[in-house]
């Protein structure tokens, strides 16, 4: 029954990747910020993933729950801290 | 019964996984920090509570399949709230929207 779960997480795997492209291209900050943001819950995801292959489900929930609660302290940190009228940005 | 809720665990990840992969589409094909907003905040919202869903059918009810419901009210609620306050901290600095006729990412000189 593992196997599905094992293509799933090569697919995540493969996802993840994606908004890296606007990591490191991006135009703006903001664009930079939205891509991380993006690639930190996906990474939560593939935690809960990799708790059903190696069968210890109720570890990984603990450490992707806290992953999910991270991810969302920072992107919401940094938007606060962006938050100001500024002459030039890049 | 446990048949039924694998092939229910297993369609729902894949349409999870489908509609990440649709939201990282977009936010490599969408014209301006706004548009790619919608990407993550609403696509890949639905990608991940899906896959979430899937594994709490998987795992049956339990201890760790309640955690795993509030791990995707928790997503719902914050993955939206995150895009929403970038948006937001965008618009406030100056950041302008794209418009019909304009160039991609044209409003990042702003």
């Amino acid at each position: 029954m593992a196997t599905p779960f094992t293509i799933m997480a090569v697919i995540l795997t493969v996802i993840i990747f994606i908004p890296l492209y606007r990591v490191v291209k991006g135009p703006t900050l903001w664009d930079r910020m939205l891509g991380a943001g993006a690639i930190g819950s996906k990474t939560m995801v593939l935690i809960c993933i990799i708790g059903v292959l190696y069968d210890r489900m109720d570890m990984f929930v603990d450490i992707a729950l806290a992953y999910a609660a991270l991810n969302f302290i920072s992107v919401i940190a940094i938007a606060r801290y962006l938050n100001t009228a500024r002459p030039k940005n890049g | 019964m446990a048949d039924i809720q694998d092939i229910i665990a297993v369609i729902m990840v894949s349409a999870g996984a489908f509609f990440m992969l649709i939201g990282g589409i977009g936010i490599i094909r969408l014209p301006d920090f706004f548009a790619r907003t919608h990407a993550i905040g609403k696509n890949d919202t639905l990608g991940i509570m899906l896959i979430l869903g899937g594994l709490a059918v998987h795992v049956g009810f339990s201890l760790i399949s309640v955690k795993l419901v509030i791990a995707l009210l928790f997503v719902g609620l914050t993955n939206p709230t995150a895009s929403h306050a970038l948006a937001q901290s965008a618009i406030v600095s100056g950041l302008k929207p794209w418009f019909r006729g304009d160039e991609p990412d044209s409003g990042g000189e702003a």
